[in-house]
């Protein structure tokens, strides 16, 4: 691996919506107002993050070959140990692992280490939290940092104390050397404006000596949440706070035709804003300010869009045209690959013995997030503070300083612990609404989207069309692989199997809805399509679906999951009558997974109830087994909802099932048993774990069914309404 | 509509001042600074905003002001005693039965109105009994878990 850490690229197909990045531009002198005295160490990485590859869509301007720093860590004179970093906590626990690492390299008790994420105003500059970069990136830069400043600290104990430096040692918040002799951080630190900025290696503890990392710490914060006490950008009230509401096209693509404020200017204590498409009002109270927007007489006129029902048809016949939707940037390509040959892949597809072809649908689907967009926003003269839940504050940051008309210096974002994204806040409208609302009126103002706002207004999962064709001999070994997404993304879209001439290629087309990242983008997508055919390719030979895939498979740590997985599932049981079998696996993102799926077919019902998922899964060496568990456990399931059911229904540029009654999420009674089994590799650096989990269970559960009943289901969700035919 | 002019929350009579159709939902949030009850869906489907009134589970979201009368009003932070935590709220933190935990206090209040319906559930009957609460991080299992821990710390006596 590169000395020098490098920042997340942003991938192909990780939509994002924002070009203004400004950079931290806190200079020494700043952090010292931040933190009083003490000693900081901050870390300097190789500027990366700034330059994607030439070729790949998404991304900002070069600013090549530059340093910035990547984290930093102030230790105050009461030995409080404060970590900042730009990451944001969703519900994947990081802040508790990020914690951790920290106290491993600097020998401190956990309850002395604080982080301090996602505040503009404080942390230094990070893209966003996505694309499981916290664990690989954020994690190994606190880890550099955390050790640079035990570094600093033991100097400091040598010099205070005139000893030998190589005698020395730290433990439990101090610095310990030959007869007794030891001295608190907080000692050390006292009174100090001591600031070290590093770009050095300096050694860190191999993960099979790791004590605190790799050890299931619960949840650092877990009692303000199960207390009500977390405040999330939701909950925020400003003194004088009031609430903000928009009006709303009654479709997509929808003009204002003429507009009537009068009736909603009259209610008591509301105002209207009014700035050529903009229309808000703010209100004493949510219910006043849905009353003002419901008073407003708007005349639209409709533009005619694509429906539901001319979707999987309007992706292919514009496939070339347009660059992945509305509102994001498509990907082009899949990665890596020796260039295809469409003529010996066409040839080896007449040689085959046997040959398989399926055409896979993939709905839109939505985030969900149960927190939804929310912000408030204060100004202070000319600056504005925005709390508000987005995955990007720093880009958010861009964006509202854009709306506001205020340079981003002037904007701090702060990012409460959120109620979670899975992909889906990348941005926040909501922040800019509140922005232009607040600096209208002069007052704190609070907008939360109502669900059908973020069921309409936010982003979905890209639909998509892949047609795959492939041929294997009668021994089953694989020959000719022909793999084209229309839509969808290219994550994950390359087979990990052994296979001589393939073509693998994503068409970008034009997305009738607006789209964007979601939990594992296209890698579930991919996986459904790849791996139900495996299981087609190996019935079409006679051969059980686990020797198939062993036989054709070379990756070493594909073979450990999948083997892992099928034996903790007793893989070769016949399963009871009515119910079947599946199995699938896959990598993305530096993490592998296999998962068995038992399902139960209702033959009154003709439903279908998964009633089993084993996933092994291996992402190197594991941070924090039960949170990483609850990971696996959570992707498997939130995997299940667009496996089954979950699709959004749309037509005439309206989103025609958007609530919860319309749109199905898994519950309780949706949720099989779940067993996870975690290969822990120490000697492999940790990867991220917040998407690779949801890929396998699709296909697996696809599997399953096709075992049950014969009947191949290709499109995602599978049984929105039982089960076809 | 009337106003309704006070709520009977957490065992403390509060003066409001708030039009009976409001929800009670937005009266605890915005008007008291009760922010554990959470919007999720706004249309009692998925339980982030439970609280129990009259000692019955209820979406806060789709319930009025003007129905609430002298009810009592149990949220989530009325439920620790001081600093101890009721069964239930440790048993979340025991088997770490969250996520983004958005929809916890919801799930609390629920598990907590459920057992004190029920003071010994069955695994189904938990299932049955938690499904109108929603966890899209999907803890379904770890919930379910922490519901059957309570349940047994508790031994039938509601608190």
């Amino acid at each position: 691996m590169n000395d020098d850490l490098e920042l997340a690229t942003i991938e192909p197909e990780r939509y994002e919506f924002f070009e203004s990045t400004p950079k931290w531009e806190t200079s020494r002198r700043d952090f010292f107002q931040l933190v009083g005295t003490g000693v900081i160490v901050a870390l300097l990485v190789k500027d990366t993050s700034a330059q994607p590859p030439g070729d790949r869509g998404g991304g900002r301007g070069g600013r090549g070959g530059t340093q910035e720093i990547g984290a930093w860590i102030h230790i105050g004179e009461d030995g409080v140990v404060t970590a900042y970093t730009g990451k944001v906590e969703i519900g994947q626990n990081i802040r508790t692992s990020l914690t951790q690492v920290v106290a491993e390299e600097l020998s401190v008790p956990l309850s002395k280490i604080q982080m301090i994420m996602a505040d503009t105003a404080k942390v230094p500059y990070d893209n966003g939290t996505f694309g499981s970069q916290t664990t690989p990136q954020m994690a190994r830069m606190l880890r550099r940092n955390a050790a640079a400043t035990r570094e600093v600290l033991l100097d400091l104990a040598a010099e205070v104390g005139k000893l030998d430096r190589t005698k020395l040692a730290v433990a439990d918040g101090k610095v310990t050397g030959p007869n007794g002799v030891s001295f608190e951080y907080g000692k050390l630190t006292a009174g100090k404006k001591l600031m070290k900025v590093v770009a050095n290696n300096p050694p860190t503890k191999p993960a099979g000596k790791w004590t605190v990392a790799g050890t299931s710490v619960p949840k650092v914060d877990g009692r303000l949440y199960v207390t009500g006490k977390h405040e999330y950008a939701s909950d925020v009230r400003r003194p004088g706070m009031v609430f903000g509401k928009m009006l709303r096209p009654p479709s997509y693509g929808a003009k204002l035709v003429s507009v009537n404020t009068k009736d909603a200017e009259a209610m008591p204590g509301v105002r209207v804003v009014h700035s050529g498409d903009f229309i808000g009002v703010v209100a004493p109270t949510a219910f006043a300010a849905d009353a003002a927007v419901n008073a407003i007489k708007a005349e639209w006129q409709t533009v005619p869009q694509i429906s539901g029902k001319d979707l999987f048809k309007h992706l292919k016949e514009k496939a070339g045209q347009g660059g992945g939707g509305r509102g994001g940037r498509g990907g082009r390509g899949g990665r890596g690959g020796a260039p295809a040959n469409p003529a010996a892949v066409e040839a080896a597809l007449k040689r085959a013995d046997k040959t398989v072809k399926g055409s896979f649908t993939i709905a839109y689907i939505a985030h969900f997030p149960l927190e939804p967009r929310a912000a408030v926003a204060e100004w202070e003269g000319n600056k504005l503070t925005v709390w508000t839940g987005t995955q990007a504050p720093f880009r958010v940051r861009g964006d509202v300083a854009n709306a506001a008309g205020v340079p981003a210096e002037n904007v701090r974002v702060i990012v409460p612990d959120m109620g979670s994204g899975y992909g889906g806040k990348h941005q926040c409208e909501a922040a800019n609404e509140a922005a232009r609302l607040s600096k209208v009126v002069g007052k704190p103002v609070k907008v939360v989207w109502t669900r059908e706002e973020e069921f309409t207004w936010a982003y979905f999962r890209p639909a998509g069309v892949i047609d795959v064709t492939a041929g294997v001999k009668a021994d089953g070994t694989l020959t000719a692989w022909d793999f084209h997404n229309y839509n969808s993304g290219g994550s994950a879209i390359q087979t990990p199997y052994a296979i001589s001439n393939a073509i693998t290629a994503f068409h970008g087309t034009d997305s009738p809805l607006r789209q964007g990242s979601y939990r594992g983008l296209a890698a579930t997508a991919n996986h459904f399509a790849r791996e139900s055919t495996m299981d087609d390719l190996a019935h079409a030979v006679g051969m059980n679906p686990l020797p198939f895939r062993l036989k054709n498979l070379k990756n070493d740590r594909l073979r450990a999951v999948l083997e892992a997985a099928t034996k903790q599932f007793g893989w070769g049981t016949k399963p009871a009558p009515g119910r079947g079998v599946g199995l699938a696996l896959g990598t993305e993102k530096g993490s592998y997974v296999a998962t068995c799926a038992e399902v139960e077919i209702d033959k009154v019902a003709n439903d279908v109830r998964v009633v089993r998922a084993v996933t092994a899964f291996e992402c190197g060496a594991i941070l924090n087994p039960d949170h990483l568990k609850n990971q696996v456990e959570g992707a498997t399931i939130q995997g299940l909802g667009g496996a089954l059911f979950e699709q959004v229904e749309f037509a005439d540029g309206k989103i025609l099932n958007a609530d919860l009654t319309g749109y199905r999420v898994p519950r309780f009674k949706d949720a099989p048993l779940l067993e996870t089994v975690l290969l822990d590799r120490k000697d492999i650096p940790s990867a991220g774990a917040g998407e690779t989990p949801i890929v396998g269970i699709a296909p697996a559960v696809g599997n399953a069914i096709f075992q049950a009943t014969g009947i191949r289901i290709r499109s995602m969700p599978m049984v929105p309404n039982g089960l076809p035919g | 509509m009337p106003t309704v002019q006070s709520l009977h929350v957490n065992g403390d009579r509060k003066a409001v001042d708030a039009d009976g159709d409001r929800s009670l939902l937005s009266v605890l949030r915005d008007d008291l600074g009760l922010c554990g009850a959470k919007y999720g869906c706004g249309e009692g489907n998925c339980g982030a905003c439970t609280v129990i009134v009259g000692g019955q589970r209820v979406r806060s979201c789709i319930t009025r002001m003007s129905t609430v009368g002298t009810k009592p009003v149990r949220t989530i932070e009325g439920l620790a005693t001081g600093d101890k935590l009721h069964p239930v709220q440790e048993a979340f933190l025991e088997t770490c039965a969250m996520q983004c935990a958005y929809c916890t206090s919801g799930m609390i209040m629920s598990a907590v109105g459920l057992l004190e319906e029920k003071p010994h559930p069955s695994r189904d009957e938990i299932v049955k009994g938690m499904n109108g609460n929603v966890c899209r991080c999907g803890t379904y299992n770890r919930i379910v878990l922490a519901v059957e821990k309570a349940a047994g710390a508790m031994k039938g006596g509601a608190r």
